[in-house]
């Protein structure tokens, strides 16, 4: 009987094309040829069907393995309206997030969390070096300016574009907005952005649309054109209204980021971790050093031990490492400390699948059955403990790691990146531990029974 | 086949010793918390040069900064102090590269308010119990019966105090902190305790099926005696990478992994002398 084995060769090669590592160079000669090239793993970027796919397999680390800063902000929400909180808080994390972004930093990630009745925003760094610029910049509360044209010469301000004539401050800014809300026209029935002004801050846009009818006015959020209607006629009594073609999201979100300029919320500093990128690349060398030491070893007692049974254990193990590491890469999970704890502890629970299958086969051969015999209980004799084992691991890590976000359950980070990873590890094991070791017992034995 | 519920009081024994003088240190010398705990600032800098500690220690007073602990080793500058914002470092920094005049590398400079660390503990208690909860319910179900769950869920309390007391001793005796990464060790030992008490407790439900549940502590000796080596070898396995990790691994994981390695040695132990005579207690209870 001749078994197909080109799929399983195919997916063992994709395997290892995913678990590559990363912009390694090779050079070498064969006799007079050079060749030179970079090892890097699979990377996808086709159009099936005119459906864009892309995917890049590398690995992602967390803050303290590639070094970076991770800052916590607590959000003043005192001074707000209660009903208007929640809107504060989300527009104040969309501002930080484009001053992040304005400070050119590689995937940020900027997050609210919101514990008991305090709101804070979690911002990640990676691989940035000077925090304290970041955290003031970041620290600053939502800033909503109008500003005007700068008195230029006509002919010159016809060729620059609109949003960079406004250059200069009208004086009018958040502190004098007292609410913005999105209004329907009462004739068009469109979506609109209504502005009410403070006493000051009505005086103040009375002289500005004066002065400017029939050109255009900018609101700007920290220095980022958000509109720029234009004026139609003098506004006094301390109203406006923005209209243009929005969609009643698009007007929604115009009035959010003005709310969060005209109610700035105050924010504090709570934590801060700045971790320098040379110590967690010393970790991780040490680490991974460490981590292929330990494998080595057990891979050595295993073979040892079990003998034959052992080397297809350790095959096994390898294919589950492949695995897993490929699903990292995929899904892809941010590697951090715990995560690889959680990791650790998967690989001790896939050759502990092993084992159990193992002992269960030796038993059944002392009992003085068949190899084959023998195998297919040992395997079914197994399959109780490692499914209740492994079961109840999973319960406990999808518990820990919170998916539907409640908010008496931890929310972040370290324990979540630890449950992850041993979820994973965990079902990748049952997988490989029972299916890829049958089959590779099946290959390897088929011959040498038939003999016996 | 090995009679080891025979043994019951050297085991009780055993783990007195080990739990109280775990308890003993708890109460005694207490815990070192980390930053993420009782707040603070935590400051590594890379030197290029020596410095002497003392002129150190007069810059930060200088710079009306508080330490509460620190050391210079290998040309490296850890240092506790109270907490400070990022200005007041970068001040420091420079004031210290400019009156020692070294050249420094910051590895690390960490500063967290003390409600966060509370926080955290908390949520992550409540998720313990509500694991705790899971893995009753689920082993109930599986091995239809409420006993199997409370011998493998009081064994998993029993690494847990093995584990903390014993950090306890390490924070006196080493310096070990408690801090976010102790407490996903706890949490990794008391899922592996569990993990490995199943695999006993199969064993047992299979020979209850096949031979009725008539002499329980000779079915669970037999059980135990057949389970030990799988018990030892996957110990085996876990430690040798654990041991690895522990001996060449980085220094802020060493004492990670240093707890994993005591949860893995009592999870395994718990199994075979704990859970299992508590189940037979329990079987004979019923009766």
């Amino acid at each position: 009987m001749k078994r197909n084995y080109l799929i399983p060769i195919v997916l063992l090669f994709l395997l290892i094309w995913m678990c590559l590592p990363e912009n390694v160079p090779i050079h070498f000669k064969i006799q007079k040829y050079p060749v030179n090239f970079t090892i890097n793993p699979l990377s996808i970027n086709y159009n099936l069907f005119g459906v864009p796919i892309k995917k890049e397999f590398r690995t992602k680390l967390g803050l303290d393995l590639k070094g970076g800063s991770h800052l916590v902000f607590q959000t003043d929400t005192s001074k707000v309206k209660k009903e208007d909180v929640n809107d504060a808080v989300i527009s104040a994390r969309d501002v930080i997030e484009k001053r992040v972004n304005f400070f050119g930093v590689s995937e940020p990630v900027v997050q609210t969390v919101k514990t008991g009745s305090a709101y804070r925003i979690t911002v990640d760094l990676p691989g940035i070096e000077d925090v304290s610029q970041a955290v003031t910049l970041i620290g600053q509360t939502a800033q909503l300016r109008f500003m005007e044209e700068a008195s230029m010469e006509a002919k010159i301000a016809t060729m620059t574009p609109l949003l960079s004539r406004l250059t200069q401050y009208t004086g009018l800014g958040g502190q004098d907005i007292k609410k913005s809300s999105v209004v329907f026209d009462p004739q068009t029935g469109k979506p609109q952005v209504s502005l009410q002004f403070s006493k000051k801050g009505a005086e103040l846009f009375s002289v500005i649309t004066e002065r400017n009818i029939g050109k255009p006015v900018g609101i700007f959020l920290d220095f980022y054109p958000i509109s720029a209607p234009t004026v139609q006629q003098k506004i006094s009594e301390g109203n406006a209204v923005i209209s243009g073609n929005f969609s009643v999201e698009e007007a929604k979100q115009l009035s959010i980021a003005i709310n969060s300029g005209a109610l700035p919320l105050p924010i504090t500093l709570i934590e801060q971790r700045n971790i320098g990128p040379t110590l967690g690349a010393l970790e991780v060398k040490k680490s991974v050093f460490a981590g292929s030491v330990g494998l080595f070893m057990v891979l050595l007692f295993m073979i040892l031990y079990y003998g034959k049974l052992g080397i297809i254990a350790s095959m096994a193990l390898g294919i589950y490492g492949l695995i897993s590491f490929a699903l990292f890469r995929a899904i892809p999970v941010v590697l951090t400390l715990p995560g690889v704890a959680g990791f650790i502890l998967s690989i001790g629970m896939a050759v502990d699948s092993n084992i159990l299958i193992f002992e269960r086969i030796k038993e059944e051969l002392r009992k003085g059955k068949d190899f084959p015999i023998a195998v297919r209980l040992g395997f079914g004799r197994a399959i109780d403990a490692i499914k209740d084992a492994n079961i109840t691991t999973l319960t406990v890590a999808f518990i820990l790691f919170n998916p539907m976000n409640w908010e008496f359950l931890p929310q972040f980070g370290m324990v979540r990146g630890f449950a992850l990873t041993l979820a994973i590890g965990v079902a990748t094991s049952l997988f490989t531990g029972v299916v890829i070791t049958r089959r590779l017992i099946d290959i390897f034995y088929k011959r040498s029974d038939i003999k016996k | 086949m090995i009679r080891f519920s025979r043994w019951i009081w050297l085991y009780i024994l055993i783990s007195s010793v080990v739990i109280l003088s775990g308890i003993f240190s708890m109460v005694r010398y207490g815990f070192r918390y980390s930053i993420d705990f009782v707040g603070g600032t935590d400051l590594s800098y890379s030197l290029n040069k020596n410095v002497p500690m003392d002129k150190v220690k007069n810059i930060f007073k200088v710079n009306k900064i508080e330490i509460i602990t620190s050391k210079i080793s290998q040309n490296v500058l850890e240092v506790r102090t109270k907490p400070i914002d990022e200005k007041q470092e970068l001040q420091l920094r420079n004031s210290l590269k400019k009156q020692l005049s070294v050249s420094i590398k910051s590895l690390r400079f960490e500063t967290v308010g003390p409600v966060l660390g509370k926080e955290t503990m908390r949520k992550t208690f409540v998720a313990s119990i509500l694991a705790t909860l899971g893995i009753l319910l689920y082993m109930n179900y599986a091995f239809k019966g409420l006993n199997f769950a409370l011998a493998a869920i009081l064994a998993m309390i029993h690494d847990f105090f093995v584990v903390i007391g014993t950090y306890s001793l390490l924070s006196h005796f080493f310096g070990a902190e408690v801090d976010t990464m102790f407490v996903t060790a706890v949490l990794t030992t008391m899922s592996f305790s569990v993990h490995d008490t199943i695999v006993i407790f199969d064993k047992i439900r299979e020979y209850i099926k096949s031979e009725g549940k008539g002499n329980i502590e000779y079915l669970a000796d037999k059980a135990v005696t057949e389970t030990m080596v799988r018990s030892v070898n996957n110990s085996m396995t876990i430690v040798f990478m654990l041991l690895a990790l522990t001996l060449l691994g980085g220094s802020t994981i060493r004492f990670f992994v240093a707890t994993l390695l005591i949860g893995t040695i009592t999870g395994t132990y718990s199994s075979p002398f704990i859970a299992t005579p508590i189940l037979i207690w329990l079987e004979k209870r019923k009766k």
